[in-house]
């Protein structure tokens, strides 16, 4: 893999996903993309920009302001032989096509007797630190890591970015994709995929012996430097990315703190109720006898998010939590 | 002048021996604070004194077991102060003759509870200290482990409840074991309750316990192998220590035989030259000399040992270490239940007479738990004999890190094969419980035979 291959070569999470959405439309014209502003504007992040112009208006179409609509009209595509990938801005407004995902989507396959699949995908941007406020930061992937039906994957790196779209499509059943809004610009040099990139097993990023910090999604990076900064002060650190939230590969977690035997959840959502909640029961079920001490989860504070920086920092998990918890359970 | 008199610690206790003495004449003591150190058949205890006054001459020295109700000790009381009640009653409510039916009245039906024979009256309350509480509840917060400073008593004028101390009890935190410290211990063969945690809150985790099984032999079986906990730790009653010690037998027992591929021999040694001789030797001798088979049979046990030294040491960390001399481990069942499997050390070295004295000396106090710290702690092989017990063969449970067991069943007359002839000879089965990670069935063999051959010769013993 010498430094001239063409195919390695500096990108973002942003252009990776692009990438991601061009090969997909290339390669099966059953394949569009709607939502609001993905078309002309180019993506409320700008992630579909110069997709319009090169597939045109049938296959890259701007929606209503209406999110019950579009995702209702995506499923129905769906059912009907298309492969839609819907995008909804953000999260928060996902609520409103909460009926259409929960009640239509992902009962249908049941509901018929499995004669009705919806092979439909809809991408998502979660999460906070962009100073956006309380009603565009919230990290509810956790909500539809809850319903069966449904699989929920968050990629967190630039190759899972570029990857990940082509499996999800390629899934008979409703796959929801969150994108953490921070990671957008995150860049780095993408290569060929390694592997082929699956939607069943999480990831360990990095491999240590002393505590697994499990996260997802915008977490990851901050986990990754907890790592570093524990290495420091001699603690091996293990990071494992779930990738996959529903279902929940629980193996690799599982083998993960059987290697470390302490671990530390990292969720940026509300910790009650929350997927660090999951992960941590599931640990508590299947790895107790493996436990050195108790889980730690660093989580978000309860609060809606803050507008001012200085609070919406303090709201959100830093470096510094997951550093001083996995303190707290190592020493 | 009162007297100060060995209380009454329980309902079966009818005599106390005094330890120590926590204060000297002319000390000022009030009601409430301990004064003397009492041992009963169950536990060692503080003794509180129930006067306020001078202590005056001490009437028993420690060591003395005297019958409750002696007076120990005089003590100069002070003129009682007037009795004013510390609160009103509630308003709208009678005050009660009686306290709750959770306050235990302070008349026990059992000898005066504890201490001061005069004083029927209750002392004024502003003497009472903070925990009032009568001795039975005393006793109660003793056993749990609960200090009674920390309570609010929710009796009469705060008196102190058994339901008080029993909640407090089971307030009190569990020792912090994490669930992978627990699990290694089990496999380890590592004994928690002598492991002290390095973790949050003194939580033990699982470098604790690795570290404790890295230590030397610490898995004794023997309560004496847990120092360090009495001193800061209430005395723990007879329930709690053989529960301890039921618990270590697990552990080890348990340890022993998932690590060690133990295998088994077994002969049946004729005894008639045995028998006949040591016959002989008690009817010359003194009664209080007489030797027991048990002497000779440890005495062949320890002189084939030292031939076959391949079985006398300790099997660690892959690989066999001889012992420095042959140490019988000598197991000896406890009446309340429980082992314990002291040393007789250079066993192989003793004549017959001594070993059967330090034998005796041996039993009784490990009887009485009075063993000594080398003796517990460097056996180089067990010798176990449940002839007493009325069986005929014992195949042992090795002793870790041992690497042998040696068992003696019952001395029974069977019918044998004698030079040609049948006859009736008294008999003993002997065998060898041995580790084959450190020896292999030959060596075992050799000297299970050299037990048979010594006891043929029961005069070279």
């Amino acid at each position: 893999m010498g430094p001239g291959r063409t195919d390695e070569r500096k990108t973002t999470y942003r252009e990776a996903l692009r990438e991601g959405l061009r090969e997909a439309m290339r390669s099966d014209d059953r394949v569009f993309l709607m939502g609001e502003d993905v078309g002309r504007y180019g993506g409320c992040f700008g992630v579909s920009l110069g997709l319009l112009e090169e597939f045109g208006p049938e296959r890259v179409r701007d929606t209503p302001l209406s999110e019950s609509a579009f995702v209702g009209a995506g499923i129905g595509a769906a059912l009907a032989g298309m492969r839609p990938i819907v995008e909804i801005m953000t999260v928060n407004f996902s609520l409103l096509a909460l009926d259409q995902i929960l009640n239509n989507a992902a009962t249908l396959l049941h509901m018929s007797g499995g004669q009705l699949p919806v092979p439909l995908v809809i991408r998502m941007t979660t999460g906070a630190g962009r100073q956006l406020a309380a009603q565009h930061s919230h990290s509810l992937e956790g909500w539809y890591a809850h319903i069966p039906g449904i699989r929920v994957i968050a990629p967190a790196t630039l190759e899972d970015a570029r990857h990940m779209l082509a499996p999800a499509l390629a899934d008979p059943d409703p796959v929801l994709i969150f994108e953490h809004g921070v990671l957008y610009n995150a860049s780095g040099e993408l290569g060929p995929p390694a592997a082929a990139v699956d939607l069943d097993h999480a990831a360990v990023r990095r491999s240590g012996t002393d505590i697994s910090l499990i996260t997802y999604g915008g977490s990851l990076p901050k986990a990754l430097m907890a790592a570093d900064e524990l290495a420091v002060d001699g603690i091996s650190a293990e990071v494992v990315d779930l990738r996959t939230l529903r279902p929940l590969d629980g193996g690799t977690i599982a083998a993960s703190v059987a290697r470390t035997h302490r671990a530390v959840v990292v969720d940026e959502a509300w910790r009650t109720g929350s997927l660090a909640a999951e992960v941590s029961a599931r640990i508590a079920e299947g790895s107790f006898y493996e436990l050195d001490a108790p889980v730690e989860r660093v989580c978000s504070a309860e609060c809606p998010m803050p507008y001012a920086r200085r609070l919406e920092e303090a709201a959100l998990p830093q470096v510094t939590d997951i550093v001083a918890a996995a303190h707290r359970a190592v020493d | 002048m009162a007297e100060f008199t060995m209380p009454s610690l329980g309902a079966d206790m009818d005599e106390g021996t005094l330890q120590e003495w926590l204060v000297r004449p002319g000390e000022r003591v009030r009601r409430g604070d301990p004064v003397a150190v009492v041992e009963t058949a169950k536990s060692t205890i503080e003794v509180e004194c129930f006067e306020t006054g001078t202590v005056g001459e001490l009437l028993v020295e420690p060591g003395r077991t005297v019958p409750v109700g002696t007076p120990l000790a005089l003590i100069e009381t002070e003129p009682r102060e007037p009795e004013k009640p510390r609160r009103k009653p509630p308003r709208g409510r009678k005050p009660k003759a009686t306290p709750p039916p959770e306050a235990i009245p302070p008349p026990l039906p059992e000898p005066a509870p504890a201490g001061v024979q005069e004083s029927p009256v209750a002392p004024p309350p502003e003497e009472r200290p903070q925990h009032e509480a009568v001795p039975l509840v005393r006793r109660l917060a003793r056993e749990r482990g609960v200090d009674l400073e920390t309570l609010h008593g929710s009796g009469l004028h705060g008196r102190i409840s058994r339901s008080d101390v029993r909640r407090a009890a089971a307030r009190q935190p569990r020792a912090r074991i994490t669930p992978l410290a627990r699990r290694l211990a089990g496999e380890l063969g590592v004994d928690l309750s002598t492991v002290s945690g390095t973790g949050r809150y003194g939580a033990v985790r699982a470098d604790d316990v690795r570290k404790a099984a890295a230590g030397p032999a610490t898995a004794l079986v023997s309560d004496r192998a847990e120092p360090a906990r009495t001193a800061a730790e209430p005395a723990r009653t007879a329930d709690d220590r053989a529960a301890a010690m039921r618990r270590t037998i697990a552990s080890l027992m348990a340890r022993s035989k998932r690590d060690i591929p133990h295998y088994y021999l077994s002969t049946t040694v004729d005894m008639a030259a045995a028998m006949g001789w040591l016959r002989e030797h008690n009817r010359r001798g003194p009664v209080g000399e007489r030797v027991l088979p048990a002497a000779l049979l440890l005495k062949a046990a320890a002189l084939a040992v030292r031939e076959v030294p391949a079985l006398n040491g300790f099997w660690t960390e892959d690989h066999f270490t001889e012992g420095d001399g042959v140490h019988l481990g000598v197991a000896v069942s406890l009446r309340g239940g429980g082992l314990v499997a002291p040393a007789l050390r250079d066993a192989d070295t003793l004549a017959l007479p001594q070993l059967m004295a330090r034998l005796k000396d041996l039993v009784t106090r490990a009887r009485e738990g009075r063993l000594r710290g080398s003796e517990v702690s460097d056996p180089t092989i067990t010798v176990t004999n449940l002839g007493d017990q009325g069986v005929e063969s014992v195949l042992g449970v090795i002793y870790p890190p041992q690497v042998a067991l040696i068992g003696f069943g019952r001395v029974v007359d069977r019918p044998c094969a004698v030079d040609g002839l049948l006859g009736v000879r008294p008999t003993v089965t002997a065998t060898l419980s041995a580790d084959h990670r450190a020896t292999d069935g030959a060596i075992g063999a050799r000297c299970l035979t050299a037990v048979d051959r010594l006891l043929q010769h029961p005069e070279e013993l």
